[in-house]
């Protein structure tokens, strides 16, 4: 029983694989659909910005409070904003930014997916000679890839902005002791590192909400199937390719003498 | 891509087998032969197998035995690619219409004009559009609107103006008339007819449970049961046939119009 589960698990990993990389590889057929690229990226990335400004404010309040809480016990205030700055750009922003997008782009992809999929538009887009991976899917994917970085970048300026006002404005912090001690700690590898863990969740959540979207089955119930899975799947695969992800990079960082 | 043959019929099946599941057989070997140029109603109880047929003739279904020859072309020979670009020679009409929601109705048939005539326009995009929109009867007031902000029958005229955009060989009507009301219902048989003798020369394929309609418009009717064919024919052989199912099938809905 679990032997067939777990094979039934490994064969869903491999089709969902297969799905992927067929639909990237069609991007690269013609009609080229760099159009619906940049339409899915307003959609993933500007439609994002909002949402992520604001919570990545608060978050970067909320943490820098916490941390500055804690340093103030062995005297250690001046070491909040190297503290945070690593603990948003390494961990936070990618993380935090790859759930919200998830939750927000990725279930929005599976739900009009899923629909399209009950309503024949899917069928409709197959009689008429459309091959719907190369026009639905592979757009979508390219779109998650670019943007996922974009926003993360600016999760990680606004939870530093978050964590200025707060350890500048209102614990009395030193401004310039504030930046001078980041300069010191944080380094643009650091900064790349959330980035590319942040490409690479935005390629998972995509690849996971458009292959539950495409695959729908039934009625508005399968919709909701398709997305409530999409969403679930997508966030706990975050989570959990997070810390193999950080693993694989600091190996690539230390072979390639960036860090120690 | 195999060699194209020259035939007089638009659609072959030849001993066509479907199971999903390796057990149980949806088509239990399907012989039919479509005219071309016909316009041919695919009749049935329902769970028949006759959306399945249906898929296969479109290439989104492959059998498990047997073969489909659309227009003297195996569809089994075909890669995934070619069958994209073969599918250009059907428009299809869905039982929902099918219409992009995201797009007007005027966009909803520019659609496959701007996918598959890359050489034409924009405006001479448009103005195929219009015309086909206006052969199937809208008014044009309509053309900028989304498709959830017109009728049902609206929405038909948008999905047979879109099918037709491509002039294609072959169309194909997917239960175009199930659960719409008696007054649509004959609108849009009427629309079916008038766009087969509008465009010469187009094979139609109509799956519908609508016996009057069927015996009305087209000129070759196939009945399928338990997933073999039943009786394939003119109104007049289902008139004069000796099959009990084809008679109780006949009497009853002949009753219900």
């Amino acid at each position: 029983m679990i032997l067939e589960k777990a094979k039934k698990k490994i064969n869903d990993v491999g089709e969902v694989s297969l799905f992927a990389i067929e639909s990237l590889r069609l991007l690269f057929t013609q009609p080229y659909r760099w159009g619906e690229v940049v339409k899915h990226m307003e959609f993933i990335g500007n439609q994002s910005v909002g949402i992520i400004s604001l919570t990545s404010m608060f978050t970067g309040l909320a943490l820098s409070f916490q941390i500055y809480l804690g340093f103030k016990l062995v005297n250690a205030v001046n070491l909040v904003g190297p503290t945070v700055a690593l603990g948003i750009t390494r961990e936070l922003g990618p993380v935090l930014t790859g759930l919200i997008v998830a939750a927000r782009a990725g279930g929005a992809m599976a739900a009009r997916l899923g629909t399209m999929r009950v309503n024949e538009q899917m069928d409709a887009l197959d009689v008429m000679g459309v091959n719907t991976k190369q026009y639905l899917i592979a757009p979508r994917l390219v779109a998650a890839v670019f943007c996922m970085p974009l926003l993360t970048a600016l999760f990680d300026f606004m939870a530093m902005l978050g964590s200025w006002f707060l350890c500048t404005k209102i614990v009395g912090l030193d401004g310039a002791i504030f930046f001078e001690k980041i300069r010191q700690t944080v380094d643009f590898h650091h900064i790349g590192e959330g980035l590319i863990k942040s490409a690479i969740f935005g390629l998972l959540f995509a690849v996971i909400c458009t292959y539950q979207g495409f695959n729908t089955k039934g009625g508005a119930k399968g919709v909701g199937e398709a997305t409530n899975n999409g969403v679930v799947m997508s966030m706990v695969g975050i989570i959990i390719i997070d810390y193999f992800l950080m693993n694989i990079i600091r190996v690539v960082y230390i072979m390639m003498g960036i860090q120690k | 891509m195999s060699p194209k043959q020259q035939s007089q019929y638009a659609i072959e099946l030849d001993g066509v087998k479907k199971t999903f599941d390796g057990k149980e057989f949806v088509l239990k070997g399907i012989d039919l032969k479509i005219p071309k140029g016909s316009l041919t109603a695919i009749i049935g109880f329902s769970g028949t197998g006759k959306s399945v047929m249906l898929k296969h003739v479109l290439g989104l279904f492959k059998p498990t035995e047997g073969t489909v020859r659309v227009l003297g072309t195996d569809l089994s020979t075909l890669d995934q690619n070619e069958l994209t670009k073969f599918r250009c020679n059907y428009g299809v009409l869905f039982q929902s219409a099918a219409l992009f929601d995201d797009m007007t109705v005027l966009e909803n048939v520019c659609f496959p004009l701007e996918e598959h005539r890359r050489n034409l326009k924009k405006d001479q995009v448009i103005q195929v559009a219009q015309t086909k929109l206006k052969m199937v009867g809208l008014d044009p007031k309509h053309y900028n609107k989304l498709p959830s902000e017109i009728s049902g029958g609206m929405q038909k005229r948008t999905g047979l103006a879109r099918a037709l955009a491509l002039d294609p060989e072959i169309i194909v009507y997917d239960e175009p008339t199930t659960g719409l009301d008696p007054i649509l219902t004959e609108m849009v048989d009427n629309l079916i007819l008038e766009t087969h003798k509008n465009t010469p020369g187009t094979t139609s394929v109509m799956v519908s449970h609508d016996l009057s309609a069927a015996f009305r418009i087209a000129d070759f009717i196939v009945m399928l049961d338990a997933g073999k064919v039943l009786l394939a024919g003119t109104a007049q052989d289902f008139f004069n046939s000796d099959i009990e199912l084809v008679k109780r099938f006949v009497t009853k809905g002949m009753k219900h119009q």
